[in-house]
């Protein structure tokens, strides 16, 4: 018998004994994430909602978490695949700190592993269905890259994704600098934000925005602050 | 040491809580030839004698490339060694490929440790008979360890293992305080002095020793013949003021005591 029969009438390979179990699509869904570098280090916002379809059915959804000492990850799309990849992250921190060796994980290496991760299942037909940011500080280098679902990663000074590449990286590539301050860093996302929440119909207008600083991974200040809802005043009067 | 009813298996303790058949496989390291270590804070140094079964053969190759930042050299049995030097070399390759970045050497001689401890406590299996001392460097400097067959590693800022190392031991047993300090060509010249005492009548040459160097900035490489050849001369002609500033004053190389 040919196994390599190119014509099964029950294709094995792509489902399982109890049938398919490949994402077909998204359910729970989060929007852009946008992460630039500044000064100190990296800054990174996105909104806390979860749409389902066009419903903006939740709207205290964390979708940027802290990996590690070093690192910092923003994810959009599903929100029950990005909570797959905590689980998976967190599995590889805790072996890397029982090695209790002084060595650490820095955002690279999250990086290069999650893109191992989207890509590996990507090459499966079942993949995680989630753009990633990932940024951090290590050693006073800073680092910022992505992660598509598809296993397509880069390294920049200013990332986004879903809406956040068409709405805000136009107005990062003309207004980001390597020198920005923490105060203008933050305006400038806000900026951001505020078209996006004009015209991307998945967002809301409550922010998470964290900072790694250099100063955070020497322990010196706090990561994150979650704005109240006022975060994103809008004008909607003619100009 | 003698045979003795309890050195069949490694699996069989000795009243006196000993696995005889681990100590024999520490014993095939001390029968094969010479192998040196020296690091500093920036620099490890291996350095290995060359030993040819004949005349008419090529010498054992000792000393193995890991990886670009770690080396290893070897005494014992090669085959042995051969196979834990690919295994080392698969393991930092996959790290390197999932995370892009070098695997720290203290991660992956506990590896090493790990895997040779499990041949101490299968009936099936056999320790390995090879002693490494691996050459690394990773984000806390530069490191040089030991693993033996017994699954036991220890990290050294000198070290000799096989035939006759005790020789080149006493000679870093002086000197190493100022190790950490040294430059590179101090770490090779100290490491050709400690392959010299392990000789016995035989004269320093490039063809009898293997010298390789890993440091910051350099990736670990095997140095060429010519160079050794060069460094040797230049260091023999000097013997004579290196017995003033390089060795300490009551210790001239001739006045070694020969090994035990």
């Amino acid at each position: 018998m040919n196994l390599l029969d190119s014509t099964p009438a029950n294709n094995s390979l792509l489902n399982s004994a109890m049938g398919s179990e490949r994402t077909q699509y998204p359910y729970v869904t989060g929007t852009s994430v946008i992460g630039i570098k500044y000064k100190d280090g990296i800054l990174m916002v996105a909104d806390m909602g979860g749409s389902y379809g066009s419903t903006l059915r939740y709207k205290s959804v964390e979708r940027l978490k802290s990996i590690g000492k070093h690192s910092l990850l923003g994810a959009s799309g599903e929100i029950s695949d990005f909570q797959e990849i905590l689980r998976y992250l967190d599995e590889l921190i805790l072996y890397d700190n029982m090695w209790d060796d002084g060595n650490s994980l820095g955002p690279k290496e999250v990086h290069s592993y999650l893109t191992r991760v989207m890509y590996n299942r990507r090459n499966k037909f079942n993949p995680l269905w989630n753009s990633l940011v990932l940024g951090g500080v290590k050693n006073g280098q800073k680092y910022l890259g992505m992660v598509s679902m598809i296993g397509v990663h880069f390294e920049d000074n200013h990332v986004a994704t879903g809406f956040g590449n068409h709405l805000a990286r136009p107005i990062l590539r003309d207004e980001w600098n390597e020198n920005l301050s923490y105060e203008d860093g933050v305006k400038l996302l806000e900026k951001c934000m505020r078209v996006l929440l004009y015209r991307d119909r998945s967002a809301v207008n409550k922010l998470q925005v964290w900072f790694f600083s250099l100063y955070v991974s020497l322990g010196l200040s706090s990561g994150y602050f979650a704005s109240p809802s006022q975060s994103s005043s809008s004008k909607w009067t003619h100009e | 040491m003698f045979r003795n009813q309890y050195d069949t298996d490694v699996t069989t303790w000795s009243p006196a809580g000993r696995l005889f058949q681990v100590e024999y496989a520490m014993e095939a390291v001390k029968q094969g030839s010479a192998a040196i270590g020296i690091r500093s804070k920036t620099h490890v140094v291996l350095a290995s004698v060359n030993k040819a079964n004949s005349e008419l053969s090529s010498h054992q190759k000792k000393i193995f490339k890991v990886d670009d930042h770690i080396g290893i050299a070897i005494a014992g049995l090669t085959a042995d060694g051969r196979v834990l030097s690919r295994y080392l070399r698969s393991e930092c390759i996959n790290h390197s490929f999932t995370y892009e970045s070098p695997l720290p050497v203290g991660r992956l001689v506990v590896q090493l440790a790990d895997k040779a401890q499990v041949c101490t406590q299968r009936s099936w299996k056999r320790p390995y008979g090879v002693g490494l001392l691996v050459a690394g460097l990773d984000e806390s400097g530069a490191h040089l360890y030991y693993n033996c067959p017994s699954g036991n590693y220890f990290e050294y800022q000198a070290f000799a293992i096989g035939s006759r190392s005790q020789a080149a031991k006493t000679y870093l047993e002086c000197k190493f305080e100022t190790f950490m300090s040294s430059s590179k060509e101090d770490l090779i010249r100290d490491v050709l002095f400690a392959i010299k005492e392990t000789l016995q009548g035989d004269k320093l040459t490039s063809s009898i020793c293997t010298v390789s160097v890993v440091g910051v900035g350099e990736p670990f490489h095997i140095m060429d013949q010519k160079t050794i050849q060069e460094l040797i001369e230049s260091f023999e002609i000097k013997e004579g003021e290196a017995a003033d500033h390089g060795v300490v004053p009551d210790r001239t190389p001739e006045a070694a005591p020969m090994d035990i």
